[in-house]
């Protein structure tokens, strides 16, 4: 599904991604984890076109996609959402999915369709399976952060990924908030055989839901594996979990 | 509320406006006929300052492009108004899209500075390029479109050319917006608002965004040609000063004056702020100061300008009815 070879990027000589590979198979979960300031956002960006990689490849589905521009990626079948909330804020709960569903289905060239009559269903269906349905026609940017997170759930959604990658998304949220969403992201990548990369701090969520797990630290992958081979890694749990208990 | 906005206020001010020669004197159809115009040169600009979130400080480089074009084509060449009008647009559109593609590579700022530097670079080709733009002096006497077919008409017959245009500018105006509100309506629009809203989390929907700015800026452009073209006839005459920067700020004031958060909100900011400039000129020379002053309490008091204040107001009449 997903294959990173050796990406790198530095920042005005600041190595931020050091050589970084990855395998994601079709209809895994798989996280990656580290420490504050390990390169897992970095490295998020160098995937999905956000940022271009000093050298190394991303390869989605057989294709080498490196440096392509974002728009580009996401067309081809990689959704992401974001570490800190990212929406359109000004426009409804209901705008915001039918907004991705438009893009994606490649609407948007249209210059005369009344577009509040498109993707009226799609729409409402995937805001019902996030809970948002009763918010549709609240202006987002009015939300709670734990509904905001959700919502940009569902912008990821509508774009119909094969492959999505979620940035912490469980940041900033209660214990509550933080269960209620993993099992909605879990059932929701179960029920449309997603194959999912995420970032996450809270270790709980990690190896309760993880299939595979990549443990960076310092912009280079420390260990890799099933979560129960990383939990007993003995550098892991120096450098990282040893932090944390 | 949801009745008063079912109304097709914009039909009926249209009809209304058909009436202002029978009603008033030739001086109320010479303003309605200048607020016409710039009120579809303001609603093109909104197109991006409103719609998209790009400032420009350039627009009236389109609308002296296209001012040029529909003059040079129907005075020097003699070429009917019905080719010489589409024109103007197509220009505009055109040399939008050169300029454009530069502009959009930049944010913020330094697209709004690169705009004003490609709309001084044409004033000064307006300005300078005598053998064809008459320079300095400009173009006098642009002539009218021919309207003989139309006076021997039973009912519309009887009226002055200068009122016959004006008929003809509400009728292209009332298009123009018609297909800007279409456009703004359209799937297209709302891609728009999301670079608008978030450029980034619209390059992540799949929004190609630097292509759909650079669409958004050819439109912008081509409708303030077509006004363009559409004043220099009004105005029986085409200089520099309409690509000058002056207009330019004039435009965005409009914009910013009735509210570039609501599709008529431009429309009303020309109506508005023509009147007023009437009628002060008339009490004193200081009208840039009473402006300027406007303007502050406008942004203070009013920030969504006046459309979007009149929004509030009637929401706030309207939600104890329905509660």
């Amino acid at each position: 599904m997903l294959e990173v070879r050796d990406v790198r990027k530095s920042f005005d000589g600041f190595m931020a991604v050091g050589g970084v590979s990855l395998r994601v198979e079709r209809g895994q979960i798989a996280a990656i984890i580290g420490p504050n300031g390990a390169g897992k956002t970095t490295f998020f960006n160098l995937v999905t076109g956000h940022l271009r990689p000093d050298s190394g490849a991303v390869v989605l589905e057989g294709r080498d996609v490196t440096g392509l521009a974002p728009h580009d990626i996401c067309r081809l079948g990689m959704g992401r959402s974001f570490q800190r909330t990212n929406i359109f804020p000004k426009l409804t709960v209901f705008e915001n999915v039918q907004a991705a569903y438009l893009s994606h289905r490649g609407r948007g060239r249209d210059l005369w369709s009344r577009v509040a009559r498109l993707y009226r269903e799609e729409t409402l269906a995937l805001l019902e399976s996030l809970g948002l349905l009763v918010q549709a026609d609240e202006v987002s940017g009015f939300l709670s952060h734990g509904a905001q997170k959700q919502l940009e759930l569902g912008i990821a959604l509508a774009s119909e990924p094969a492959l999505l990658l979620l940035d912490e998304p469980t940041a900033g949220m209660s214990a509550a908030e933080t269960r209620e969403t993993i099992h909605l992201v879990e059932r929701i990548a179960r029920e449309r055989g997603l194959t999912l990369l995420f970032t996450e701090h809270d270790m709980e969520v990690v190896f309760s839901i993880a299939q595979r797990i990549t443990v960076l630290h310092q912009g280079r992958v420390i260990a890799e594996g099933p979560p129960a081979a990383v939990r007993a890694d003995a550098e892991v749990r120096r450098v990282y979990l040893g932090e944390r208990r | 509320m949801a009745r008063l906005a079912r109304v097709p206020w914009g039909l009926l001010v249209l009809i209304a406006a058909f009436f202002v020669p029978a009603a008033g004197s030739r001086f109320y159809t010479f303003l309605a006929n200048d607020i016409a115009i710039w009120a579809l040169f303001a609603t093109s600009l909104n197109l991006l300052v409103g719609v998209t979130g790009l400032v420009s400080f350039g627009h009236a480089a389109y609308f002296g492009i296209g001012a040029y074009t529909t003059g040079l084509l129907m005075k020097k060449l003699a070429v009917p108004f019905v080719l010489a009008f589409p024109a103007a647009g197509l220009l505009a559109g055109a040399i939008a899209l050169v300029f454009g593609f530069f502009c959009v590579r930049l944010t913020r700022i330094y697209f709004a500075m690169l705009t004003l530097a490609f709309a001084q670079i044409v004033w000064a080709i307006c300005f300078k390029w005598n053998e064809v733009t008459g320079g300095e002096q400009g173009m006098p006497e642009i002539p009218y479109p021919s309207f003989d077919w139309i006076s021997g008409l039973p009912l519309v017959g009887g009226w002055r050319t200068a009122e016959y245009f004006y008929f003809l500018t509400l009728v292209l105006v009332a298009l123009c917006l018609w297909l800007l509100r279409r456009i703004v309506g359209s799937p297209f629009g709302r891609m728009l608002t999301t670079i608008r809203e978030n450029a980034e989390r619209a390059e992540f929907i799949g929004v190609n965004v630097r292509r759909y700015e650079l669409a958004a800026f050819v439109l912008a452009g081509a409708f303030a040609g077509l006004a363009g073209g559409l004043f220099g006839i009004f105005n029986r005459g085409v200089f520099p000063d309409f690509a000058y920067w002056t207009k330019s700020s004039e435009v965005l004031i409009m914009t910013l004056l009735g509210g570039m958060g609501t599709f008529y909100g431009p429309a009303i900011g020309a109506l508005v702020l023509i009147l007023l400039n009437q009628q002060i000129v008339a009490y004193t020379e200081y009208w840039p100061f009473v402006l300027g002053t406007i303007l502050v309490v406008l942004l203070f008091v009013f920030p969504g300008g006046l459309a979007g204040a009149a929004q509030a107001a009637a929401r706030r009449v309207w939600r104890p009815r329905r509660a």
